[in-house]
């Protein structure tokens, strides 16, 4: 069985708690990238915060049975976020922490790309973008079909897409679909780090104005900073209140957030990362270089 | 027996399976009129779902559909199943381990008037590379029903190759099918015609009419499946033979004529194969069923030359 969730804003004692959650999280992902040389820094970075919000107060989870009949599903369509999701999947209890320095390593359970067969708590394997988000909307609509909790309460589909994934047309035909269908059990992030592979985002390819988009599309939009708790909360909470149609949080933040050194760069977004770029961020967040 | 619509047989198999497994959901991308599945909708609208013409969507929603525990039919024209939306049916749904039936409508010349554009000659091929899939092509409306039942039990994904048009009764509604069990339809010493769907079993079987008239002997294989392919049995019947046509309404490039040779050669089984489909070097074209087979070489007379050639 799964635990309840708050329904009332956090408190100041909560959203600091949240706050180091998120600096353990962050350190732990880092580190396993470390041990490899090289990973997906930066939009890793950049949903630290969105992840920890979600499963540390917002999803319906029992860590002991990450199959819980009755639990919010999650699924991170950008996958390549895949060591941040591991970070915080160990944090909550799914993994043991020793298990994050396999990351990428041959015939690890930790792959780069989120992978339901491998991961304790993987909802669904993803990687090809676009794909994650269109079978999220399936997962939203087999949770509709499965009926409400026992108390009552809705089973939901989370899922987080990247803007440099916005790109892909196969999230355009979910973003119908699960508008056209009501799905007010999917809560869809965009984790807009203004970045992708080539460049900026608006100039590899212009998005334009997302919310007036997902709004056009039939979806409630809001946009916050993805980096900041309390805002994270009061949109996730407004979002759970919505009726009748989908609901998109759009999250500003940065690009391999917490690495000084590549924070808001495009070549953060598969960068190397050694012990030595660890000990700069150990250095800057005033930590001492352990583990 | 009458013939029957296979997609009448299709739409009736859903809706019968439906009301004893809650599992099995109808997803459609606007060709539910084509595909003829009106009378689940009807009967489940709460199971049935339309996308739209979105078909990476269909086979995204489908798997995620499965990953809760449904067991999603989805349907499209071949083409788009296959070409359109490989990537999302590779990954999402079958490299995820999930349980998605796609259903790729109007194989090879099938297609007749909507042309080259619409007109599967390669999804064979493609669907072959992906580990584990079934891939299923009934010859008969009977076949086609424990096709459905077989792909509904099954713990994987299966892409089955619906020819919607009206085809005769092969097998008693009693018959034992299984997906990697091929069906012997007739024995002969001289050269085995293998063939895969409705159209290619009932052109073989017309050369295997025309051969026996001549006095060769042809033995006739309904493939079944082609993954698993009936590697067994087929190997016996080209030891026995020593000659093996292959029938397929498709491309000759990866579908059954290569997996065949793959086999044979890899046994070693001193057999000839000739194949019979679609040139390597041409593009599907426009016109009616029976000229456009004609027209690429898929009838009775082409196999029972072909197998001719064989004997000499």
């Amino acid at each position: 069985m799964t635990a309840k969730v708050p329904e009332t804003p956090a408190s100041a004692a909560e959203i600091s708690a949240l706050a180091a959650r998120a600096k353990s999280v962050r350190r732990a992902c880092l580190q396993s990238i470390a041990t490899l040389g090289i990973g997906h820094v930066g939009g890793s970075m950049s949903v630290v915060e969105i992840l920890v919000a979600l499963y540390f107060r917002h999803l319906r989870l029992d860590p002991a049975d990450s199959k819980a009949a009755d639990r919010d599903w999650f699924v991170l369509s950008k996958g390549h976020a895949g060591p941040a999701l591991y970070a915080t999947l160990a944090e909550k209890g799914y993994l043991p922490k020793e298990l994050l320095s396999t990351l990428n390593k041959g015939g690890t359970s930790l792959p780069s790309h989120a992978d339901r067969k491998l991961t304790p708590g993987v909802d669904m394997s993803t990687g090809s973008l676009g794909q994650g988000f269109s079978a999220a909307t399936g997962i939203a609509l087999g949770l509709r079909l499965d009926g409400p909790r026992s108390d009552g309460s809705t089973k939901r589909c989370w899922v987080i897409i990247g803007d440099g994934e916005s790109d892909e047309g196969q999230v355009w035909e979910a973003a119908s679909f699960a508008a056209h269908y009501g799905l007010d059990n999917l809560i869809a992030f965009t984790d807009a780090n203004k970045f992708q592979i080539d460049g900026s985002t608006e100039a590899v390819m212009n998005l334009r104005d997302l919310c007036a988009k997902w709004e056009a599309f039939g979806w409630k939009a809001l946009r916050v900073d993805g980096h900041d708790f309390a805002a994270l909360d009061r949109a996730i909470l407004a979002a759970k209140t919505e009726k009748g149609r989908p609901v998109m949080i759009i999250l500003d933040t940065i690009k391999a957030k917490g690495v000084p050194a590549l924070e808001g760069r495009a070549e953060s977004h598969n960068a190397p990362f050694t012990a030595v770029e660890m000990a700069a961020v150990d250095a800057a967040s005033g930590e001492a270089l352990h583990g | 027996m009458a013939d029957r619509e296979l997609r009448a047989v299709y739409a009736q198999k859903l809706v019968a399976l439906a009301a004893r497994d809650p599992r099995v959901c109808v997803l459609e991308a606007d060709l539910a009129k084509a595909t003829g599945t009106g009378p689940f909708a009807a009967a489940y609208p709460e199971r049935f779902f339309n996308v739209g013409v979105a078909e990476a969507n269909l086979v995204g929603v489908a798997s995620g559909l499965s990953a809760t525990g449904r067991k999603p039919f989805a349907a499209t024209f071949g083409c788009f199943a296959s070409r359109r939306a490989f990537d999302q049916f590779f990954l999402s749904a079958n490299y995820a381990g999930l349980e998605v039936v796609l259903v790729g409508t109007d194989p090879g010349v099938t297609a007749a008037y909507n042309g080259g554009t619409h007109m599967p000659l390669e999804d064979l091929a493609l669907m072959r590379t992906v580990p584990g899939l079934a891939i299923v092509e009934p010859a008969d409306p009977t076949s086609l029903e424990a096709a459905i039942t077989l792909a509904l039990e099954r713990k994987g994904c299966t892409y089955l190759r619906l020819q919607r048009k009206s085809a005769p009764e092969l097998y008693q509604a009693n018959e034992h099918f299984e997906f990697g069990k091929a069906k012997l339809l007739r024995r002969g010493k001289d050269v085995t015609l293998v063939a895969l769907g409705a159209l290619m079993v009932a052109e073989a079987r017309k050369a295997a009419e025309t051969l026996a008239a001549e006095g060769i002997e042809a033995t006739l294989v309904d493939a079944f499946t082609l993954a698993p392919l009936d590697g067994k049995l087929l190997l016996e019947l080209a030891g026995e033979t020593r000659r093996m046509v292959s029938c397929e309404n498709h491309r000759v490039t990866g579908g059954l004529g290569s997996a065949l040779a793959e086999l044979l050669a890899e046994a070693g089984v001193p057999a000839r194969l000739a194949r019979i489909g679609v040139a390597a070097d041409l593009f599907g074209e426009v016109g009616t069923q029976d000229w456009l087979a004609e027209h690429f070489g898929l009838t009775a007379p082409h196999i029972a030359a072909a197998a001719r050639d064989l004997v000499k």
